[in-house]
C-alpha cells in the first residue's frame, strides 16, 4: 500500500483514503453520507453544528467527523440509535433558533434542514424560535441578512474575511455572540455573495429574491429584452437536476422566451466589446508607462477598490462591465436598427451575481438618461422563476439565442470563469499587434482555481507581466504588493469570487471548488468549439465600431466609466 | 494530579511538552478562576505568590527555552499585578488580564484569549503541549498545580489541598488539608458541619455537583470547593437559574447544544415548567456532544439537583 495511504472501515464496508483527511471527507468521498451544517469544503472546520456525529471503536462516546482526522485501522460507525438520538435533539435546538421563511426561501427547493428534519422525524416546532424578533439586515441594493434564520455557524463571517472585507462580524448582543454587520465607518460590503452561497440555512440572499423577480414583467407596454451572463449557461441545469458543467445555452433561451421575453441577448456578446475597449486601454496604459491596468467587470473588486483602496483608482480600466455596455447598445444601436424608442426598451440581466444589482443603478452609467440594464435577476432568481411557470431546463426544446447581438465569441464566454477576461484580453491584445506568425489563442497560464496566477507574456515585442486573481481576499494581498512595489505587475484581472463568476454570489447552492471547476470547464469546451475565438472578430463587433462607435465620444459613452472613492453604503445599524 | 479541576495527571503534560521539538515553548499559568464561590487560587495569590513564581520558574528551568504567562482574572490581576511583577523581577514571564467571561478559563480559549481573538475553545487534538500559544509546545497548568510542584521541590508537601468552603456556614474560607479528607471529615475539621437541613454542591459554584447530607463520605475531587444550602432556605428554581444565567453568559455560543440547549434549560427553569424528558434529551446532547467540557460539566449541576431534591 501506498504510504500516504491508509484504509479506514466505514459502516462495515473498508475504504482506503489519503493520510489526513477527516473522516467526514472521507465519507462524503466514498458517497456515505453523514449530516452536516456547518462544514463548508471552502472553510476551516468549525464543528459547532454538532451533526456529523460519529462512534470510532475504541474512542468512547461521539465524535464529530468534520474534526477528526481518519487514521489506520478506524472502525467507524455513522448511524446508531445513540446518534440518531443526539442528531435529533440537536436538530430540534436548531431549528429553535431558525425562523422558517420557507415559502421565500433560498433554500426553498433543497433545503438541508428539512430534509434531516424528515430523516430525524423532528418536530420542527418543539420549542418557540428563539429569534422571532431579530433583525433583518439590508446591504444596499444587493444583499439581505435576516439573522432570525442565522444558526450561528458563522461561515459568513468566516468566507467574509476570507474575502479580504470583514464585514460580517461576531459580537455580544442581548447575551448572545451573533452574526452583525460591522458598525465601523471603515468597513463596508461589497456585495458579493459569497455570504449567500457559503450560508447552509439561507439567512443571506440577494435583494429582493424571490418575493420581486416578477416586477419585470408588469412593466406596461414596454419590450422585454432579456440577456444571460457568461457563467449562467453552465450552472443553472443544476436547479434542475443536471450534472454540474452542463452546457444548458439554448434550453435557457428557450426557457426565457417561455416567461414572455421579446428577445434573448448573450451578455458574452457584451463581453466582447469590454474586450476590446479593455485590451486598447491596456495598450495605452503599456505605452505611457501608467501600468498595472486593473480589470473592471466584476463591480465587488471596483467597489473594493474605491471604498478600501482608493488610491488605486487611476488604475482601474474604465471599460464598462458586459452587461452595462450591452444594455447601452440594446437602447442605442439595436433600438435604432430596429427603430424602437429606446424609453419603451426593458433591459433585464440574468447574472451570477448579488453585486450586478448594485452596479445596474449607479448613475454615472445612464446612456442619454436611461440606464442600460433595468433589473438584474441572479441565476437562483430566474430558476425560481422557471420552476414556479413548470419550465423544466431538462426537457424544453433548445432555441437559439437573437440576432445580432446573441451571438459571441469564444471569448467572451470563458468570461464566466477566473482568467477568462485576462485570456481574451491577451487574444485580441497578440492578433491586433502581431505582425506574423502562428497567433496564440489559448493562455492556459491564466487559467485554473489558484488564488494568483502570473505569466509573461510576449505582446508587441515587449514582456508584460500578467496577474490573475481569484477571490477578493488573495486582492488584498497583490494590492499590498504593489503598494510596495507599483511594477510588480502590468495588467491584474480580479473576480472578486472564488472562480470568478461561475462561483459568484447569486449562483445555485451548494456550490464548492469541483463544482466550481465543472462549470468553468464546460465554458472553456464552449469556447474551444467556437468558429471565432477572438472578441475583435465578432461580425457583430466589428459591424458596431465599423457603422456604430463612429466618434470617441459615443464610444465612451456606451462603453466607458468614471470612479470615485466611496464612503460606506450599507447604513450603520442603531443598536 | 492537576488542580485545575480536570484532574488531569500534571506529570504526563510536563513530559510531553518537553519531548516536543521546537525552537521556543510556552508555560502558561491559569488562574482565571471563573466558578462562583471558588477563590482558592485567589488565596494562593494572597498568602503564597513567592511559591506560585517558585512554581513557574522550576517549570522554566525544566521545559527549556520557555517563557510564561500569568493569566489572570480581572480583579486578581488588579489586585496582585504589583506585587506578581516584584516577585517575578527578570523572570520571562508576563501577566496577563483575562478577557471574556468563564468560558475564557478553558485553556485552549485561555491561548485564544492570549493571541487577541474572542476567547473560544481549539478543535482537540492538537492539544496545548503540542501545538499551542501561537502554535508553540504549551504547558497549562492551575495556579495551585504550580503552588504544589514547589512545595515538592522543597519537599514540604504533603498530600494537601486547597478547599473553598463557601455558602451557609459559620467559617467561610480557604482551608488547605490534606486530599484524602472525605466531605464530612473537612465539614467537621472546620467546624462548619451544619445542624440544620442542609445539602452541598461540590467542586465549584456553578458546575458542581449537589450532594445530599448522607452522602458526604467522599472525597471531593475535581475543583477543591464545598458550599452549603440550608434546605429550608434555598429556593431551588432560584438556585437554578443562577446557574443557568451563569452559564449562558459564560459560554462561547459556538456550539449548538451549549448555546441553545442551556438557553431552553434555562427558559423551563424561569417558568417553572420542568418536562423531564425534555430536559432528560438536552442533557444527553450536552454531555456527550459539546464542543468543550463547559457544556458536558453543565448538565452535573442540574440533573444532580433535579433527581436527588425535585423528584
Amino acid at each position: 500500500m501506498n504510504k500516504n495511504k491508509i484504509q479506514i472501515i466505514i459502516d462495515g464496508k473498508k475504504i482506503e483514503c489519503e493520510k489526513g483527511k477527516t473522516i467526514l471527507e472521507v465519507a462524503i468521498e466514498n458517497g456515505i453520507e453523514i449530516p452536516a451544517l456547518c462544514y463548508h469544503s471552502d472553510l476551516k472546520v468549525n464543528a459547532s453544528c454538532r451533526m456529523c456525529l460519529v462512534e470510532i471503536k475504541g474512542i468512547k462516546g461521539m465524535q464529530t467527523s468534520c474534526s477528526t482526522k481518519a487514521e489506520h485501522k478506524m472502525d467507524v460507525v455513522t448511524n446508531s440509535l445513540e446518534i440518531r438520538k443526539a442528531r435529533k435533539t440537536n436538530l430540534e435546538l436548531i431549528f429553535a433558533q431558525h425562523r422558517e421563511e420557507c415559502n421565500d426561501c433560498i433554500c426553498k427547493f433543497n433545503c438541508n434542514l428539512l430534509k434531516l428534519a424528515k430523516s430525524y422525524k423532528v418536530d420542527i416546532a418543539k420549542f418557540f424560535d428563539r429569534k422571532t424578533n431579530y433583525s433583518v439586515h439590508k446591504f444596499g441594493p444587493a444583499l439581505v441578512f435576516d439573522s432570525s434564520k442565522c444558526i450561528d455557524c458563522r461561515n459568513c463571517v468566516e468566507v467574509c474575511k476570507k474575502q479580504g472585507v470583514g464585514f460580517l462580524e461576531i459580537k455580544e448582543k442581548d447575551g448572545f455572540f451573533q452574526v452583525v454587520p460591522s458598525k465601523d465607518k471603515n468597513k463596508d460590503c461589497v456585495y458579493c455573495g459569497q455570504c449567500a452561497v457559503h450560508c447552509p440555512v439561507g439567512a443571506f440572499e440577494a435583494v429582493g429574491e424571490f418575493e420581486d423577480i416578477e416586477r419585470c414583467f408588469e412593466e406596461k407596454d414596454k419590450l422585454l429584452i432579456f440577456q444571460f451572463a457568461p457563467a449562467i449557461r453552465t450552472s443553472i441545469g443544476e436547479e434542475f437536476g443536471l450534472p454540474y458543467g452542463s452546457i444548458v445555452t439554448e434550453q435557457l433561451v428557450a426557457g426565457i422566451k417561455k416567461l414572455g421575453a421579446h428577445k434573448v441577448f448573450d451578455v458574452s456578446v457584451g463581453a466582447d466589446f469590454t474586450t476590446v475597449e479593455e485590451a486598447n486601454e491596456l495598450m495605452e496604459k503599456i505605452e505611457n508607462k501608467a501600468t498595472p491596468c486593473f480589470s473592471s467587470c466584476c463591480p465587488s473588486w471596483v467597489k473594493f477598490i474605491e471604498f478600501y483602496y482608493p488610491e488605486f483608482i487611476p488604475h482601474l480600466a474604465t471599460t464598462r462591465s458586459p452587461q452595462v455596455i450591452m444594455g447601452g447598445l440594446i437602447k442605442t444601436f439595436w433600438a435604432e436598427k430596429e427603430n424602437i424608442d429606446p424609453k419603451k426598451i426593458i433591459v433585464v440581466s440574468i447574472m451570477p451575481c448579488t453585486a450586478k444589482k448594485y452596479e445596474i443603478q449607479k448613475k454615472e452609467l445612464e446612456v442619454d438618461g436611461l440606464k442600460p440594464v433595468d433589473y438584474v435577476l441572479t441565476t437562483r432568481e430566474l430558476a425560481y422563476l422557471f420552476k414556479k411557470w413548470k419550465i423544466d431546463l431538462k426537457n424544453i426544446k433548445p432555441e437559439k439565442q437573437d440576432n445580432p447581438l446573441g451571438i459571441p465569441s469564444g471569448a467572451g464566454v470563458i468570461y464566466g470563469a477566473t482568467g477568462g477576461v485576462m485570456e481574451s484580453a491577451l487574444r485580441t491584445a497578440c492578433a491586433k499587434t502581431q505582425k506574423s506568425g502562428r497567433l496564440k489563442i489559448e493562455f492556459k497560464d491564466v487559467r485554473g482555481s489558484d488564488g494568483v496566477k502570473t505569466a509573461l507574456i510576449k505582446i508587441n515585442n515587449k514582456e508584460i507581466k500578467v496577474a490573475v486573481v481569484n477571490g477578493l481576499g488573495n486582492a488584498k494581498k497583490v494590492l499590498e504588493e504593489l503598494k510596495k512595489n507599483p511594477k510588480l505587475y502590468d495588467a491584474v484581472e480580479v473576480m472578486a469570487c472564488p472562480g470568478g463568476c461561475v462561483g459568484g454570489g447569486g449562483q445555485p447552492v451548494p456550490v464548492d471548488a469541483k463544482i466550481r471547476q465543472k462549470r468553468a470547464q464546460a465554458l472553456y469546451q464552449i469556447d474551444s468549439k467556437k468558429e471565432i475565438r477572438l472578441a475583435h472578430e465578432n461580425p457583430v463587433v466589428k459591424e458596431v465600431y465599423k457603422d456604430f462607435f463612429v466618434s470617441k465620444k459615443i464610444i465612451h459613452k456606451i462603453c466607458h466609466t468614471k470612479y470615485s472613492r466611496k464612503k460606506r453604503e450599507v447604513e450603520i445599524p442603531k443598536d | 494530579m492537576g488542580r485545575g479541576g480536570a484532574g488531569f495527571p500534571t506529570y504526563l503534560k510536563w513530559e510531553a511538552v518537553n519531548k516536543e521539538k521546537a525552537d521556543k515553548k510556552y508555560i502558561v499559568c491559569n488562574g482565571s478562576e471563573g466558578e462562583p464561590n471558588v477563590f482558592k487560587d485567589g488565596f494562593i495569590l494572597e498568602n503564597y505568590p513567592e511559591k506560585l513564581i517558585q512554581g513557574i520558574e522550576i517549570a522554566l528551568e525544566t521545559i527549556g527555552n520557555s517563557s510564561a504567562y500569568i493569566y489572570l482574572k480581572k480583579d486578581y490581576y488588579k489586585k496582585f499585578k504589583k506585587l506578581l511583577e516584584k516577585l517575578i523581577g527578570n523572570l520571562p514571564i508576563t501577566l496577563f488580564e483575562k478577557t471574556g467571561g468563564y468560558i475564557a478559563g478553558e485553556e485552549t480559549a485561555v491561548l485564544e484569549s492570549i493571541e487577541g481573538r474572542r476567547p473560544e475553545p481549539r478543535i482537540k487534538p492538537p492539544f496545548p503541549t503540542e501545538s499551542g500559544l501561537w502554535g508553540y509546545p504549551t504547558l497549562i497548568n492551575n495556579i495551585e498545580t504550580f503552588y504544589s510542584v514547589a512545595k515538592i521541590a522543597d519537599n514540604e508537601y504533603k498530600n494537601t489541598r486547597f478547599y473553598s468552603i463557601g455558602g451557609d456556614v459559620k467559617n467561610k474560607g480557604v482551608y488547605e488539608l490534606s486530599e484524602n479528607l472525605t466531605i464530612k471529615e473537612i465539614l467537621e475539621k472546620t467546624h462548619n458541619y451544619p445542624l440544620f437541613d442542609f445539602f452541598v454542591q461540590k467542586g465549584g459554584g456553578a458546575s458542581g455537583e449537589i450532594l445530599l447530607s448522607n452522602e458526604l463520605d467522599q472525597m471531593v475531587k475535581g475543583v477543591g470547593a464545598i458550599i452549603i444550602f440550608n434546605k429550608a432556605k434555598t429556593d431551588l428554581f432560584v438556585l437554578m437559574e443562577t446557574w443557568a444565567d451563569f452559564f449562558m453568559k459564560g459560554n462561547c455560543d459556538k456550539c449548538v447544544p451549549c448555546r441553545e440547549g442551556l438557553f431552553r434549560i434555562a427558559e423551563m427553569i424561569k417558568k417553572k415548567e420542568i418536562d423531564e424528558k425534555v430536559m432528560e434529551e438536552i442533557f444527553f446532547v450536552l454531555e456527550k456532544t459539546s464542543f468543550c467540557a463547559l457544556g458536558r460539566g453543565a448538565v452535573v449541576p442540574f440533573r444532580s439537583l433535579i433527581n436527588k431534591l425535585m423528584s
